[in-house]
């Protein structure tokens, strides 16, 4: 059978009588076995899905289907979804059963896309490799020498590799559109509060946004679309109305406007590769007759610094709740209850997510909150008005996703620092809370793909969907 | 920022944490490597910058205050480490 890569290749397919549901879940069930050794799956619910799609495949004849009826999607381990256990790669969470489903998944569910399995990442979604992860690592399908990036690596590589057509994953500084790059896939990260973020296990949730993998933009205008929106669940969910993305894919008539950071362009750590590549396009885009130009952003240097204070300051906080009371882990070497809560976490988490809870701390205990948080959250305003103001007179900014391509296995994990590096250019949207997608754009000479990422203004997925189509058919 | 012994330990338990001895030389010597990194901020001039507080475009999303079962007893019991009919248990607090 042959891999689609939208779902409108598969409605047609299903239309002319060439493919069902059943079959494709067999499909994806089959290259999930065959690329065990991946370790993308942490959970494959085989017979709930074969199930499931008997009954689309009975909806679609009698013509009540939904509108992802024939879509087989995976879910990162971070989302909830009732009667399914949830662990977030960590340990502390074992044996967590989803007591609902989180808006999401729900939505999801009830326009009959069909959920396959739960997906690796790196622990509570804190890193960039998915080498964090109490499962083990996750292998790029491109080489397996290499990481898939992270920290929703299981998500992207079963897009990469045919184990479902879409997955959901969460990009809190760049866990979504990062792997995406390295797998050679799309990987969007929508406005803060375009999605509800109810059943997502809370890392920062001043930056948490859920976001989608596909082959397709059009698959991830269509996700979107039928996930997106207010919710009593999430008093941040906006409020702002969610147009049909799938159905607003034709590129403007007038040229449109794209700045380019010259200074990402410059930086030392990017690979030439990729370098050439983003040039090569914004190349074609002048050749096209749009207006490209290249800006300053000074700030770039403190992007990470920004992030790393205030993303850490949330997620201590956060994790406040894994204590061994309520769910999961609890240690059985305690004598009393402080010293519970101590093992309990001591034990369950993994070394990156203690780090993160220590510094997060750190930078939030009296004597230093002013010098560390309060200066992160200024610069925060600094940062989000610069990018702000390019963006009014600019309908793009276009830059590499990330750079480097996918880096082997253990290259990075000696230092926290180096690994940081990795989400350089993708947590600018994070801390402005703008829409972002990655999109493939071609390889390295070693087969390794390459990311090209396009940031718009808040709430303009619409537009940058097109343009990102437009991009792809180029 | 150097971070010494006595301020790790004060953090971790702040953040109920232990780390042994192998471990807390490395969390030391870690914190103090990515504060030295994001003191890079003070370069920044921010008097008079608002501190940035909040992403959502939202604001006063209220609703009515009215009686709900969102998770019935039994389910939030469901994932408890320990637990009796009615209530999660944790060790005995007072003597």
């Amino acid at each position: 059978m042959k891999a689609y890569t939208s779902l409108s290749e598969v409605k047609d397919a299903i239309q002319k009588g060439e493919t069902s549901c059943q079959q494709l879940v067999e499909f994806y069930l089959q290259n999930i076995e065959k690329k065990k050794h991946l370790n993308a799956f942490l959970e494959v619910y085989t017979d709930e899905a074969r199930e499931q799609a008997q009954q689309v495949d009975q909806k679609l004849k009698n013509g009540t289907a939904g509108k992802l009826a024939g879509m087989v999607v995976g879910l990162k381990d971070v989302l909830c979804h009732q009667d399914h256990g949830l662990q977030s790669s960590s340990h502390i969470l074992e044996g967590f059963i989803s007591q609902f489903s989180g808006t999401a998944v729900q939505k999801l569910l009830e326009e009959d896309a069909i959920v396959i399995g739960r997906q690796n990442c790196d622990e509570f979604a804190m890193g960039s490799s998915n080498e964090n992860s109490a499962f083990g690592p996750v292998l790029n399908d491109a080489d397996n020498t290499r990481v898939p990036g992270g920290s929703s690596g299981g998500s992207a590589v079963a897009v990469q590799a045919d184990m479902c057509l879409v997955s959901l994953g969460s990009d809190t500084g760049g866990s979504v559109r990062q792997p995406a790059a390295f797998c050679g896939i799309v990987g969007l990260k929508p406005t803060y509060g375009r999605i509800s973020r109810h059943g997502l296990v809370a890392y920062a949730s001043s930056f948490d946004s859920i976001g989608v993998f596909s082959k397709s933009v059009e698959d991830s205008a269509l996700v979107l679309e039928v996930i997106a929106g207010a919710d009593e669940y999430d008093s941040t969910s906006a409020r702002v109305e969610v147009p049909a993305y799938s159905q607003a894919l034709q590129k403007q008539d007038k040229p449109y406007r794209i700045a380019y950071i010259s200074n990402t362009l410059e930086s030392e750590g990017l690979n030439s590769e990729i370098k050439a590549s983003v040039e090569e396009k914004l190349q074609w885009l002048k050749s096209e007759g749009h207006t490209v130009e290249a800006v300053e952003f000074p700030l770039l240097d403190y992007l990470l610094p920004s992030y790393y204070i205030l993303s850490t300051a949330e997620a201590s906080s956060n994790l406040s709740r894994f204590d061994g009371v309520k769910y999961g882990y609890r240690s059985p070497n305690a004598t009393n209850l402080e010293s519970m809560y101590k093992k309990t976490r001591s034990e369950g988490f993994g070394a990156e997510v203690k780090r993160r809870i220590m510094l997060g701390t750190f930078v939030l205990s009296a004597s230093y909150y002013d010098a560390y948080y309060t200066k992160a959250q200024k610069v925060r305003r600094l940062i989000k008005d610069a990018t702000d103001k390019l963006l009014s007179s600019y309908d793009f900014i276009v830059l590499p996703t990330t750079p480097t391509t996918a880096f082997r296995l253990g290259e990075h994990t000696a230092d926290p620092l180096e690994m940081y590096l990795a989400d350089l250019f993708t947590v600018q949207a994070n801390l402005c809370g703008l829409p972002a997608i990655s999109l493939p754009n071609g390889t390295d000479k070693e087969g390794l793909p390459i990311g090209l990422q396009v940031v718009a203004s808040a709430f303009a997925e619409d537009k940058m969907f097109a343009f990102s189509k437009y991009l792809m058919e180029a | 920022m150097k971070i010494d012994k006595a301020t790790l330990q004060k953090i971790a338990h702040l953040a109920r944490l232990d780390f042994e001895e192998a471990g807390a030389d490395k969390m030391v010597a870690d914190m103090t490597e990515i504060l030295d990194w994001v003191e890079k901020l003070n370069e920044l001039d921010t008097d008079g910058v608002e501190p940035l507080t909040n992403m959502s475009a939202e604001q006063n999303v209220l609703r009515e205050d009215e009686a709900k079962e969102p998770l019935s007893h039994e389910r939030g019991l469901l994932n408890a480490p320990k637990k009796d009919s009615d209530y999660f248990r944790v060790p005995k607090v007072m003597e």
